[in-house]
């Protein structure tokens, strides 16, 4: 019988899922400081766009959580079984990023957007267990 | 206000559902061919990016990083989730029709679950607006 997964294993679950989502939330904020990408295309060409995108701070801030989240999800991976971490960290980052979405962007997460936030969990447990 | 989203942005969303997906299964498939990477055998990671399927995997997650950050300049960040979640839909989905896997009643539900969701969030606003805010925003930004 496989042991119960510890202490150790369930905080690097949550730091995994606390990195995954400061990234995602500070990439969306950044990208909307910056506006929609297809209106600075047509002013200032595809170059103009990649350029605004890589010299946004929140961005970079952003795509440096998401590296470390990678890392810190290899570790993750050498010490819990995929089929805990795998949809554990999916489930979890997708409640984070509700929650983090209507804190810190102040996005309107109505009744309909936790009911999908909600499917989306059970549905990923579900479909990766 | 309801945005209604443009034909190319639909596109950049079935975009997300898909690149990642399918980059991940040619990073598996290139990765079986490649074999097992250890400590004593890193020097594999470097002959695993002259292997096709890794270099299409790789360009189709360039992809889906590249859609995903678009869609974000005029989505909110909880109506493109979904479309993230998709993606384990579609790896199912290639599962049982391309690899004649078996998808048990469990798993036919979570596709259900993840398709309602995705009806859910698409029948509503795609932005939250709050244009003071993202002025001063752009202002700071640009």
């Amino acid at each position: 019988m496989t042991p119960a997964p510890g202490v150790h294993v369930w905080s690097a679950i949550l730091f995994v899922t606390a990195l995954a989502v400061m990234g995602e939330v500070m990439i969306a904020s950044g990208m909307r400081q910056l506006g929609d990408l297809d209106d600075i295309r047509e002013s200032r060409g595809l170059g103009g766009a990649i350029a605004a995108v890589l010299t946004n701070a929140r961005f970079l801030a952003g795509a440096l959580c998401m590296a470390l989240n990678f890392f810190s999800m290899l570790f993750t991976l050498s010490i819990a079984d995929l089929s805990l971490a795998g949809p554990a960290i999916a489930a979890l980052t997708y409640v984070g990023n509700a929650v983090a979405a209507k804190f810190f962007l102040r996005e309107r997460v109505d009744r309909r957007r936790w009911l999908a936030t909600v499917c989306m969990v059970v549905g990923v447990i579900l479909l990766v267990r | 206000m309801k945005h209604v989203l443009k034909p190319s942005q639909y596109a950049i969303l079935a975009t997300i559902m898909l690149s990642a997906s399918i980059g991940d299964s040619f990073l598996k498939r290139g990765m079986d061919q490649v074999g097992a990477v250890n400590l004593h055998h890193l020097g594999l990671l470097w002959h695993a990016l002259f292997n096709p399927y890794i270099d299409i995997g790789i360009v189709l997650l360039v992809g889906f990083f590249a859609t995903y950050t678009t869609a974000l300049s005029w989505a909110d960040l909880t109506f493109v989730m979904p479309a993230t979640a998709f993606g384990y839909v579609v790896i199912a989905l290639m599962g049982r029709y391309w690899l004649h896997e078996q998808l048990s009643l469990s798993r036919w539900m979570g596709i259900l679950l993840i398709v309602c969701a995705v009806g859910f969030v698409a029948g509503g606003p795609s932005r939250t607006e709050h244009s003071e805010l993202d002025q001063m925003d752009a202002g700071a930004g640009r």
